[in-house]
């Protein structure tokens, strides 16, 4: 049977991606960031996963206002590098995993999410930058990607709550998949940010740092957590660490297991106009 | 019943929530289609021409040709579809974000190197920190230094 070994989050700001794919990864300001990543890297050239589930959101790439899904996976076998006014980034195409995507589909469903089922689309910043953060620049990605896509563009974005029990929805389907696969599950975005307004650039370190330590061992009352505490205390683009609770919601430990083991943390500001955070945690 | 909307009072910041969506959509489907270049290049050519063939309020025209961020986001624009803009005129996010500010791009960018905005007097509108109205605009770029055209 398929296990959820790992849970990694991060954050997905689109001016790491472009110091990496323009060389700047050693200049002095982008030197901390990418620091923060190197244990990363070695761990997961080490963990060999065999598919990464990806929670991200599209900014305006793939769905414009004419669509918005609220949960949308990424059922196809490959997904393209999304132009997103600058050019596609110069990655490897997402290859993905349309079997267990679609048993995970059938299976979350079923337990009452309702999810929307994107069989072509164009993968952003949200989920390439991630990947580039932890793989470096491979000439193709380590493993295939499950993108799942949560709108946190347009309000109001799901819950607290409703992530963290569609995370749990999530580690049922992967747990009943009958392939016995080695499987990360990544949460993205945030950590604080604002990115309109006269109130843009705010950041709270407190409020990010106790986020870190309560989505580690308190994670269920981290999800009762309402929008409006985000968006006063993280900026309006903070409301992005909800994905967070999605990748968390499906770790051992909510089911009655063992505490998962922290293997690494990591926090940086500024990376452009936000917070950066990082998170692994281990399945024991 | 009214919809629970508790951000309303929260300074210097405007959610993009389904009411703001649906006065913004034709301006935000503007900004959509820059993402291809033809449409980039027949844009720059000619700003006016192109914004009438949208369904957008003269405001929302006005306010993409000045290039004034707050005042597309109070018509409804989104920073996501507004950073197309942007990425058309060769701007980076963090000068998209700052533009909102009224600080000079070097303000902005030391004001983050610092470690960025505190939340502290800017949780709610009557406090008294710096992205609260009584202190607009913020920094020097009003003064014409590095003011976007």
């Amino acid at each position: 049977m398929a296990r959820i070994t790992s849970s990694v989050y991060t954050s997905h700001v689109p001016a790491i991606g472009a110091a990496i794919d323009l060389g700047k990864t050693q200049e002095p300001y982008w030197q901390p960031v990418f620091k923060g990543y190197e244990y990363s890297k070695k761990w997961l050239e080490q963990e060999k996963p065999d598919v990464i589930f990806l929670v991200y959101n599209d900014h305006a790439t793939a769905f414009s206002l004419e669509v918005i899904p609220t949960f949308a996976i990424g059922t196809a076998e490959r997904f393209k590098p999304a132009d997103e006014g600058w050019g596609p980034r110069p990655v490897p195409v997402v290859q993905g995993h349309a079997d267990l995507a679609a048993h995970i589909s059938h299976s979350v469903i079923q337990d009452d999410f309702d999810l929307t089922i994107v069989n072509k689309m164009d993968v952003d910043h949200g989920l390439t930058v991630p990947l580039s953060l932890m793989c470096g620049q491979p000439k193709e990605w380590p493993c295939p990607v499950i993108p799942f896509a949560v709108n946190v563009v347009q309000y109001p974005v799901p819950s607290g709550n409703r992530c963290f029990e569609l995370g749990r929805a999530i580690g049922r389907a992967i747990k009943s998949y009958p392939e016995d696969l080695n499987v990360q599950i990544w949460g993205t975005g945030g950590m604080s940010h604002q990115l309109q307004g006269p109130r843009a650039g705010l950041i709270n370190k407190e409020f990010d740092n106790t986020f870190l330590d309560k989505l580690i061992a308190d994670p269920k009352g981290l999800a009762s957590v309402p929008h409006i505490d985000y968006v006063r205390e993280a900026g309006s683009e903070g409301i992005e660490l909800v994905m967070w609770l999605i990748a968390r919601g499906a770790m051992n430990d909510v089911e009655g297991g063992k505490p998962p083991e922290v293997k690494h943390r990591f926090y940086h500001v500024p990376a452009s106009n936000t917070a950066v955070g990082h998170l692994i945690l281990e399945n024991k | 019943m009214s919809l629970d909307k508790p951000y309303l009072d929260v300074p210097g910041t405007t959610i993009f929530d389904a009411e703001q969506s649906r006065k913004g959509y034709w301006l935000n489907q503007f900004c959509m289609s820059l993402m291809k270049s033809e449409n980039r290049e027949r844009f720059k050519a000619n700003e006016r021409a192109y914004l009438n063939e949208w369904q957008m309020t003269e405001a929302q025209k006005d306010a993409v040709i000045e290039r004034d961020l707050n005042k597309c986001i109070s018509l409804g624009g989104n920073i996501y579809f507004l950073a197309k803009i942007g990425a058309t005129d060769g701007k980076s996010f963090q000068q998209m974000a700052g533009s909102m500010t009224g600080m000079t791009e070097e303000e902005y960018r030391d004001m983050m190197v610092r470690g960025g905005r505190s939340a502290e007097g800017n949780r709610y509108l009557g406090e008294d920190g710096d992205a609260q109205p009584q202190h607009q605009p913020q920094g020097k770029s009003h003064l014409g230094a590095s003011k976007t055209p």
